[in-house]
């Protein structure tokens, strides 16, 4: 055999050692690691959060080995079905446009979207009820939605790209807002203290951490949105062929819950229990 | 391959085509001002203004396109005093922003580019613009400048092509150019590699016609 063979040889069969490892019991956990206090990173990179804890807590009920890996939010769903990780965990909220790519398991906790503006802003005051459900209608949501309509007209709205706050202002549910999409989170917030944003929609968690971390007068304003394009509550993605990791995580979900380990989770992270 | 999705996008993003079309064209126009400025400056005997235009193309050669982008869009942004200024009026646009980093990248690379054609024009052709009695500021604009052109021109559509790619990152300051709006439908879809593709290929297409163009310019302005 040629040494050029040979090599070829070696390396093919290195790879097939390669690709058993990948096909261990691992399971791959991807988070964005840039959307606190849901996941983010500690000032040594080190991934930390509501999720990378709750990933963890969540493996040793399932009695796996768990890795948790880095993604960037808009190549999330794409990563998952491409296989680079087997599960997302990110601030994912289930809703019906992604169920139609991937599954999701039961929701472990409750998003609460929420628009916020600079202190002193014209939008501040909105007389709306505190909270709408999308899901419900009612003549309190039309009145509520009629507001914001008339609030938001002409304003711009920075939100994330790829979010259920991107797809409610597109949706025409508030008329034509005039919507700026970021790649993360942090974007959005600096650009809403440098006055570029009339207002951005994101969790109502993610302004009140910013608004915490760098002193701005971050203030929320309109009502707590929840079902429609909101969806129902923040799930684990998963891949729709993968049946038995999606019944893994659910009775995972589902101990962890009864033990009291979520809501001991978002207690710690958010300052409220928002584990559903 | 959804090739439905493909043909379905089409529409879409030929329309986020004018935007990135608007883009380059507005930092090309402005882009050669500065770098036609520059590559006098450069030219200069006087030392701080040669060492000024020799900076300026280091620094905004030697840096990154993103980077100087995020400088000038998020950076400048942070600054309180920077928003209090007239400028802001421009700066708060990411459209401004994208074009300003544009332009004054691709002016430091036309610089060095029209610097190095006017070195290379052969002092023959100046000296018999003296001989015949031409004074010479009309020596530098009437034969100088149109040699120097006709001489960068294959450098300069390289940089025009480069330029074109360079567009791109506008998506990332918010902008919805051809990259935006890709990005855009794949948020919707989860497909990046039907989209992806759709979009290099009108990328591809740019490339084509801005290389064709230089092809024709240059046989039309051969000596």
């Amino acid at each position: 055999m040629s040494i050029f063979k040979k090599t070829i040889f070696s390396v093919l069969a290195s790879l097939l050692i390669i690709g058993n490892v990948y096909a261990s019991d691992k399971i791959k956990i991807g988070t964005e690691g840039a959307y606190p206090p849901w996941n983010s990173k500690d000032a040594s990179g080190k991934l930390i959060g509501f999720e990378v804890e709750l990933a963890w807590s969540l493996c040793r009920y399932m009695g796996k080995q768990c890795e948790i890996v880095e993604q960037d939010w808009d190549g999330m769903i794409p990563a998952l079905i491409m296989r680079k990780f087997d599960a997302i965990m990110a601030g994912m909220s289930i809703t019906a446009e992604r169920q139609k790519a991937i599954s999701f398991s039961q929701g472990y906790a409750d998003e609460v979207a929420q628009l916020a503006v600079m202190k002193g802003s014209s939008l501040e005051g909105m007389d709306t009820p505190s909270g709408i459900n999308l899901s419900l209608g009612g003549s309190d949501v039309n009145k509520a939605l009629k507001t914001l309509t008339g609030a938001l007209a002409g304003k711009t709205v920075c939100v994330q790209t790829a979010t259920i706050h991107q797809n409610f202002l597109d949706s025409g549910d508030v008329g034509k807002v005039n919507v700026r999409t970021y790649k993360t989170q942090d974007e959005v917030n600096l650009d809403l203290a440098a006055g570029r944003c009339d207002a951005a929609l994101a969790a109502a968690v993610a302004f009140t951490d910013y608004a915490d971390k760098s002193g701005k007068p971050v203030v929320l304003v309109g009502p707590t949105f929840s079902g429609g394009a909101f969806g129902n509550g923040v799930g684990v993605g998963i891949r729709q062929d993968d049946t038995e990791l999606l019944k893994a995580f659910n009775r995972a979900i589902d101990k962890a819950r009864k033990n009291g380990d979520i809501s001991r989770i978002a207690t710690k992270w958010f300052g409220f229990d928002a584990s559903m | 391959m959804d090739i439905n999705l493909m043909i379905t996008s089409i529409p879409k993003l030929l329309d986020a085509t004018i935007i990135t079309l608007k883009l380059l064209s507005l930092s090309l126009f402005f882009g050669l001002f500065i770098g036609l400025l520059f590559a006098i400056l450069r030219l200069s005997k006087n030392k701080i203004i040669n060492k000024f235009a020799y900076g300026y193309s280091y620094v905004f050669r030697g840096t990154p396109l993103l980077v100087q982008i995020f400088i000038i869009y998020f950076g400048l942004g942070q600054i309180e005093y920077f928003r209090s200024t007239f400028l802001w009026v421009v700066f708060k646009e990411p459209y401004w922003c994208a074009i300003i980093a544009f332009a004054l990248n691709t002016g430091a690379y036309t610089s060095e580019i029209l610097r190095s054609a006017f070195q290379t024009i052969k002092p023959g052709i100046v000296e018999a613009g003296k001989s015949l009695g031409i004074p010479n500021k009309i020596i530098f604009y009437k034969i100088q400048i149109p040699v120097a052109i006709r001489q960068s021109l294959p450098a300069y559509g390289n940089e025009i092509i480069l330029m074109m790619k360079g567009t791109s990152l506008a998506s990332t300051v918010t902008l919805m150019d051809l990259t935006g709006v890709a990005k855009y439908i794949i948020s919707t879809t989860f497909k990046p590699i039907e989209v992806f593709i759709v979009a290099g290929g009108i990328y591809l297409f740019m490339t084509f016609c801005i290389h064709n163009l230089i092809k024709f310019l240059e046989r039309k302005y051969s000596y």
